[in-house]
């Protein structure tokens, strides 16, 4: 459930109605979580919000977007909702994996908070596994969009002008029968239910997506955000020419040591 | 992905991402699936009895909550025997409740007489101030089981005018830093807190981009979100079981407000650890 940080007053920092709501799937690589990483502290994003509950695995730490000594104390934790009101984009945060058997009841917490809170529509940010992409996928953009049939009739005709990618189906039983196709994504954790069932629900959603494998995800995490700025625009290219934004997006403080410790001397 | 022996294995993904548990789960659940299912869920499920020495139980239902100022929540084994050494006693402190837990990797004891190195969750009162609760918790207590730990505990007290302390520990090999961990100064604590929280705590934050699980991390993160004033103090250790080393690691806090009004005396803390020494050490010898 949503649990806004500022209990008194009113309730205008919850109000998300007509706004964008931007989420991760907990993914390969955990791409999404580093893209919405990267917009939370590129566009220097309010917290607004916990999403208290018991489907994810509990965990905390000091505000991993500090900038100095006067905001890193802040607690943060598993779950969390940031806002900007000027550009009607609401984030919802996940840094840690579900519980067991715990994805199918936080879905339905999800979309339903998705709903009573009237966001226009949702942006889910995810990634699948490289190594099961076909032949054809192999060349080309790594990039896949999905947009639900409610989203499709809005904003589809930008997705054309875009030359974006839309994410092919498989045959569901290779081999045998060609004829029927299902959406497969491998690797992308709750990416195919949320899907699914927001296509039932008639919400607006459309999820985009990297093919990667797990390693250093920084490089898939920059290609994963700017592939969403193309259609959103949340941040101005500087330079007149290319739409590449890599240069423009802040590393958040928390990204030092994702690979461990420093090395004791004494290896060398 | 290819093994250096030419096996064609599924990579784990850091996601946490399973597909073949995915695949299983997205399988049409049958009767008898259900009935496995909640069996298990029941045998996971947690029981907090509150109950007085006299055996009568504690007025502590919904419409009653019980009123806390102070709560004191040990985590760990180290965690445990510093309040055993330095904190409880049989004259100021009376049991008040016990948690009854049973997964994977442990099942409480059902006594509250317990040894050090046994797997219990107790709940303690101080009889000159029945709002300062003790919780002494050296049982593991598994993920899918930390929200009813949660609710079940906390959905007992009072929340307003409630101050919560959470002691536990935790391999200095987690602790990320730019230096090798080999050269940090073992055992050392660090802290973590809630917006709510305004004392002076007694030790360096913990930087980012360091990160607290488990258990400790479910209490934090419920009192950041209910606004409850809270901190937690994490002992970062190279040991792996109860040893004295650790549990003197956590001595600052004695002088911090929270604590040092429930110190007693320290000669007798002394001889506390010295016998917690020597009955671990009986446990884990394997020679008469």
């Amino acid at each position: 459930m949503f649990v806004p940080c500022d209990r008194g007053g009113g309730s205008a920092s919850s109000d998300f109605k007509g706004f964008t709501l931007l989420m991760p799937a907990v993914s390969v690589g955990n791409v999404g979580q580093l893209a919405v990483d990267l917009v939370i502290s590129t566009l220097n994003m309010t917290k607004v919000g916990y999403f208290y509950t018991d489907c994810l695995v509990p965990m905390v730490g000091n505000n991993p977007y500090a900038t100095a000594e006067e905001n890193s104390t802040e607690l943060s934790i598993n779950a969390e909702v940031y806002s900007l009101p000027s550009k009607k984009l609401v984030v919802l945060q996940i840094r840690s994996p579900f519980i067991k058997n715990k994805y199918r009841p936080f879905c339905q917490t999800l979309l339903s908070w998705v709903k009573s809170s009237k966001c226009a529509r949702v942006v889910v940010l995810s990634s699948s596994h490289a190594y099961q992409r076909d032949d054809e996928q192999l060349l080309g953009t790594p990039l896949r969009y999905l947009l639900t049939p409610d989203l499709e009739k809005a904003v589809g005709g930008l997705m054309q002008e875009l030359n974006w990618k839309e994410m092919e189906k498989v045959a569901a039983y290779p081999g045998i029968n060609d004829s029927e196709k299902v959406l497969h994504i491998p690797g992308g954790g709750i990416t195919k239910l949320l899907f699914t069932e927001s296509c039932s629900k008639g919400i607006q959603m459309a999820v985009l997506l990297k093919f990667c494998s797990e390693g250093d995800n920084i490089p898939d995490a920059f290609a994963l955000v700017n592939y969403l700025n193309e259609w959103l625009q949340l941040i101005k290219s500087e330079s007149n020419s290319s739409t590449d934004t890599s240069s423009q997006w802040k590393i958040p403080s928390s990204w030092r040591l994702l690979f461990g410790s420093g090395l004791p001397p004494a290896l060398f | 992905m290819a093994t250096f022996f030419g096996e064609v294995v599924v990579a784990p993904s850091r996601a946490g991402v399973d597909d073949e548990e995915w695949a299983e789960e997205a399988r049409e659940e049958t009767p008898e699936d259900r009935e496995i299912r909640r069996e298990l869920e029941k045998k996971r499920e947690i029981d907090v009895l509150w109950t007085l020495k006299s055996g009568a139980s504690l007025e502590s239902s919904a419409d009653q909550p019980l009123v806390c100022s102070k709560f004191i929540v040990a985590i760990g084994h180290n965690a445990a025997a510093f309040l055993s050494s330095f904190i409880l006693d049989s004259v100021c402190w009376e049991v008040v409740g016990v948690v009854k837990l049973w997964n994977e990797w442990c099942r409480t004891s059902n006594t509250t007489n317990v040894l050090p190195t046994d797997s219990f969750c107790l709940f303690y009162r101080l009889i000159s101030d029945p709002t300062v609760l003790l919780c002494q918790c050296s049982c593991y207590v598994a993920e899918d089981q930390q929200f009813q730990w949660l609710e079940k505990v906390f959905g007992c007290m009072q929340k307003e005018g409630l101050q919560v302390t959470i002691l536990s520990t935790c391999p200095v090999a987690d602790y990320k830093t730019q230096e090798s961990t080999l050269t940090l100064p073992a055992p050392f604590l660090k802290a973590l807190k809630t917006k709510e929280f305004k004392e002076q705590i007694c030790c360096p934050l913990l930087e980012q981009p360091n990160i607290v699980r488990d258990l400790p991390a479910a209490v934090l993160s419920y009192c950041q979100v209910w606004q409850i004033p809270a901190v937690l103090y994490q002992c970062y250790t190279d040991g792996i079981k109860l040893d004295t080393v650790t549990i003197e690691a956590f001595k600052p806090l004695l002088s911090c407000e929270i604590l040092n009004s429930l110190v007693k005396d320290v000669s007798e803390s002394t001889k506390i650890l010295k016998k917690l020494l020597t009955t671990n050490e009986i446990h884990n010898n394997i020679y008469i």
